[in-house]
């Protein structure tokens, strides 16, 4: 299959490992990754923001840049659910008829990088190892909106030598919320604080999820308190191979 | 009519608010405990029922259209109840309420009524109107006595004192009911607001209550409640007078079904309310002799005009937002500074005033989705809390200092960064290298400016990598090569190094 | 005009304008949209009638009230034992209560001739109900023969209610489809003693309505 990566913004900008690992999954598992060179983001920092008309062109871009794409995939579940529920809500504002057609055409081409390899090509064992205690955040979008459920833990079950601690309220937010962390600083602060305990009195050594951006915040606790457990994208779980860490922070 | 529904409780926006009450580790105790109490019942008793979804599916739809054809059916309830022999009064705003509600009680003499707790009546202001009068307004729902009694605010809407524990309670008991030796167990309290009510149960003649659901087919009220307080204010009074918000009525009788299904599961995490009154007007030798509805409208008119937020309507209070809400766990209903708090009150606060007041509610959640999934009504808060972010942002651009705001600029450079990805690569190298200026020896970021500085006061950042994916892609192309099919690059190792903790 | 009218003309004219609503309602187009309205929750319960008594006994029992079986000619003599255990003799009674639920040595005393100051007085109250729920254990009154009106039951501390096993419905959903037909009535769903949760999220019995519950099933 010929896969078009939508790497998102962040991750692009932040988390270069996290999109080669993508790369590297994907053509172990046979199938040809492209990278369109236009791509830049979603729009959902914009629009979760309020800044709803300003989101409107970014969404035109991502739409325009993937119109022909045979699967878009993404390592990032709000990034998807961003666009699952809001880019018809984005053309209805913009009252762009065009631009709904076109999001209506896309949409089913669109995955969560977890999402596809389970329901899309059906792979639960992507030949990785990992040597270490791992436990499994479930961010919000990636529950709430796409409703992935156990997929990621399937994933993460089926990789050798790794050893799945869990997480009590895997479920809470862990405080980010993209802007909300800066508007509402003290509030996300707290909530990062009960994450982060809960994170630590697993004993794993490495914290994971299917959104970079939780495992930002998260991670920028566990380092402000210089605690030794880090976090990695699942994907960087997922390339790893024996012996071999799969990057992470 | 703007400037005479409620205001909230001060000016303070959220954030400052919520920095109060996060330095209460008390308050976050007790409110701690009591979401997990009220979560985990519901959880329970929602999964018992495999029709859940259906019922959800059946609730929102009714509510919907109740409110698509509310002038409809408000017409129709006003009809049914008056043949019933109920009065029908109509409220535009909070003081027009309050003068309703004044002339029936002096209509009547009384200098005392009491009330069961309704959140319509705390949104008027009702018992500081009535005091101001000379008419004292008795609490009688244990909660509202405790926060009567302490001279409080009320912090949910289902269990309105749930800020306080027992040895708070116990104090506020002991000092206004004159009862220095009262015990300090759950059940001395309640005992002691039993025998603290009774006398006025029997004793006071007009009544003051809500309503959870008015029936338009045949002019019904029906109220739920666990205490039995409710039964005796709307059965012993010779007069009630029920404040009613005006979108709370439901077309048929049948209805209620699904709603005395979902109501209770999610409010308080039980089968059943302990009680459920339903009644139609007066009832000749059962109940009071006088009936009065006082439907209020407060702002709630203009809301239905907005086909996005207009689900904000639909809800029927049952608090399980709020249980559900990791926002409220942290803070407690009274950093909203209203009487509608958590991820309802986020969006019906600043609805109710036109976006006038509590415009940094809508910023108030990290928009997990929690309330969205739990809401037995399907209200999507998510999505209205975002409609409304918007409208705020477009007051803002309105204005020169909006304009000019850091965050209004700051998007605007973003949007337009994102609008072409030469621009984005071009900030990415910039940024590699202008960074240098906030990474600390360690490697991270510490200390941001300005309005990023929230980040930093608890959480380190990581700085932006040597290389984005972008450039590593290119780099890759040029060089034909494909060698992380293998092992890891000897530069993901470095990075690796560099970035553990 | 008078004010209140002027209030409803503005209010319902505001509704009307944010609806953006055609002038005058079409009743028929709403009833057809109503009509429509997805309801695909269960209605129907899908019980055998042993295991139904069981779930609503065990309902009942959940909530502390005390359950007993008997059948109906026997009635009487097993209000009589439960009164007795009880230790209460001064029992209100509603209007068209059969006669022979109301065994001898008691003094009960119809509540048609009293205020609540006497109810308040009295030991108990008997009942009989219109409809019962089991999936919810909840019982319903209304003011009707054998049940009276809504303070009888409100008042006095204790209930002894009289439940025909025919009562028993599964659903919520099936209740209120028995009551539509008298849904003017006042009614009066409980659901165990009063109760409230109010201080720290601890269940406490008997706030305000009765403390204790005895329910008779009549199989
Ligand atoms: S919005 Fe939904 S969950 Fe929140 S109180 Fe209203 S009905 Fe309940």
């Amino acid at each position: 299959m010929r896969v078009s990566l939508f790497i998102t913004c962040y991750n692009d900008t932040l988390f270069p490992e996290t999109g080669k690992a993508v790369v590297r999954v994907l053509e172990r598992l046979g199938h040809t990754v492209e990278f369109r060179k236009e791509q830049t983001c979603c729009g959902q920092m914009h629009w979760n923001t309020g800044y709803l008309r300003e989101a409107v062109p970014i969404i035109r871009h991502f739409v325009d840049v993937y119109r022909d794409a045979e699967i878009v995939v993404a390592p990032s579940s709000s990034c998807v659910s961003m666009m699952r529920d809001h880019y018809m809500k984005a053309a209805d504002l913009a009252q762009d008829t065009k631009l709904a057609a076109d999001v209506e055409s896309l949409l089913p081409r669109i995955y969560e990088f977890t999402e596809f390899l389970v329901k899309k090509l059906g792979v639960e064992d992507v030949g990785a190892t990992y040597p270490h205690k791992v436990t499994y955040h479930t961010s919000c979008h990636s529950q709430r909106s796409l409703h992935l459920g156990d997929i990621p833990i399937r994933l993460l079950k089926q990789v050798r030598s790794l050893e799945l601690l869990p997480l009590e309220n895997p479920q809470e937010c862990c405080g980010f919320g993209g802007t909300f962390s800066i508007k509402n600083a003290d509030v996300s602060s707290a909530m990062l604080a009960d994450k982060a305990r809960t994170v630590l009195n697993t004993g794993a050594e490495v914290c994971t999820a299917v959104d970079n951006s939780c495992l930002m915040h998260i991670y920028g606790s566990l380092h402000r308190q210089r605690t030794f457990v880090r976090t990695a994208h699942i994907a960087e779980i997922l390339a790893s191979t024996a012996g071999a860490e799969g990057g992470g922070q | 009519m703007k400037e005479q529904a409620h205001s909230p409780w001060s000016n303070r926006s959220f954030p400052e608010a919520a920095k109060d009450l996060l330095a209460d580790s008390q308050i976050r105790r007790n409110v701690r405990h009591a979401t997990n109490v009220i979560q985990a019942k519901r959880n329970r008793v929602v999964g018992e029922l495999p029709d859940w979804e259906q019922l959800r599916d059946a609730g929102a739809a009714i509510r919907a259209h109740a409110l698509k054809h509310l002038d409809h059916y408000l017409a129709q309830f006003e009809e049914n109840c008056t043949r019933a022999g109920g009065h029908i009064h109509w409220a535009r705003d909070a003081a027009e309420a309050n003068r309703i509600i004044l002339e029936l009680i002096q209509r009547h003499a009384a200098k005392e009524v009491i009330k069961i707790k309704t959140m319509t009546s705390e949104e008027i202001g009702l018992n500081r109107n009535l005091q101001a009068n000379g008419i004292q307004p008795h609490e009688t729902d244990l909660a509202e006595l405790i926060i009567q009694l302490g001279r409080d605010k009320p912090s949910h809407f289902v269990v309105p004192a749930l800020h306080k524990n027992r040895q708070q309670v116990r104090e506020i008991f002991q000092r206004e009911m004159h009862l220095p030796d009262l015990g300090g167990q759950p059940e001395d309290l309640a005992s002691a607001a039993r025998t603290y009510l009774r006398e006025k149960y029997l004793r006071i003649k007009v009544a003051v209550s809500g309503a959870n659901f008015l029936v338009a087919e045949n002019g019904a009220v029906c109220i739920v409640e666990s205490e039995g307080n409710g039964r005796m204010c709307l059965t012993l009074p010779d007069v009630l007078i029920s404040l009613v918000g005006i979108e709370k009525v439901l077309p048929r009788y049948r209805d209620l079904e699904v709603f005395l299904q979902t109501l209770p599961r999610s409010a308080t995490g039980e089968r059943m309310n302990p009680y459920n009154s339903i009644w139609t007007g007066v009832h000749a030798g059962d109940g009071p002799k006088e009936f009065h509805v006082v439907l209020l409208d407060n702002g709630r008119s203009p809301i239905l005009a907005d086909d996005e937020s207009r689900q904000t309507l639909q809800c029927i209070r049952c608090a399980a937002c709020l249980n559900a809400c990791p926002v409220y766990h942290q803070t407690g209903g009274h950093a909203y500074e209203s009487v509608y708090p958590g991820p309802i009150g986020a969006i019906l606060t600043p609805q109710l005033h036109s976006m006038h007041e509590g415009r940094s509610l809508p910023y108030a959640s990290s928009l997990c989705g929690a309330c969205y999934e739990v809401c037995p009504v399907k209200i999507n808060i998510p999505e209205v809390l975002i409609h409304l972010r918007g409208k705020v942002v477009q007051q803002d651009q309105k204005t020169l200092s909006g304009k000019l705001g850091l965050w209004n600029i700051g998007m605007q450079a973003a949007a337009f960064l994102f609008a072409d990805a030469s621009r984005l690569s071009l900030a990415q190298h910039l940024g590699q290298i202008g960074q240098k200026v906030v990474v600390s020896k360690n490697g991270f970021i510490e200390h941001l400016p300005l309005m990023l500085s929230g980040w930093t006061q608890t959480r380190d950042l990581r700085p932006l990598p040597a290389q984005s994916f972008r450039d590593w892609w290119e780099q890759r192309e040029k060089t034909q090569q494909t060698p992380i099919a293998t092992a890891p690059t000897s530069s993901d190792k470095t990075q690796e190094k560099k970035h553990a903790g | 005009m008078p004010d209140s009218q002027v209030a409803r003309d503005a209010i319902l004219s505001s509704i009307r304008t944010a609806l953006r609503a055609p002038a005058g309602v079409d009743t028929a187009a709403i009833a057809s949209e109503y009509a429509a309205l997805p309801r695909l929750y269960k209605r129907e319960g899908t019980m055998d009638p042993a295991a139904l008594l069981d779930l609503f006994t065990h309902r009942l029992v959940e909530y502390d009230a005390g359950v007993y079986r008997t059948s109906a000619e026997n009635i009487g003599s097993e209000v009589a034992r439960i009164l007795s255990e009880r230790g209460r003799r001064r029992i209100a009674i509603p209007d068209g209560l059969p006669p022979e639920w109301l065994p001898d040595g008691f003094d009960f005393q119809r509540a048609s001739r009293f205020g609540e100051h006497q109810l308040d007085q009295l030991e108990g109250v008997l009942t009989g109900c219109t409809v019962a729920c089991a999936e919810t254990g909840s019982i319903v009154l209304q003011n009707a023969a054998a049940q009276g009106p809504r303070s009888l039951t409100l008042v006095p501390d204790y209930h002894l209610c009289v439940v025909f096993a025919a009562q028993v419905l599964e659903t919520v959903p099936e209740c209120f489809a028995r009551l539509d037909a008298d849904a003017a009535l006042p009614t009066t769903f409980f659901s165990g003693p009063s109760a409230t949760a109010d201080i720290e999220m601890t269940r406490i019995k008997g706030v305000h309505g009765p403390r204790f519950l005895d329910v008779l099933l009549v199989v």
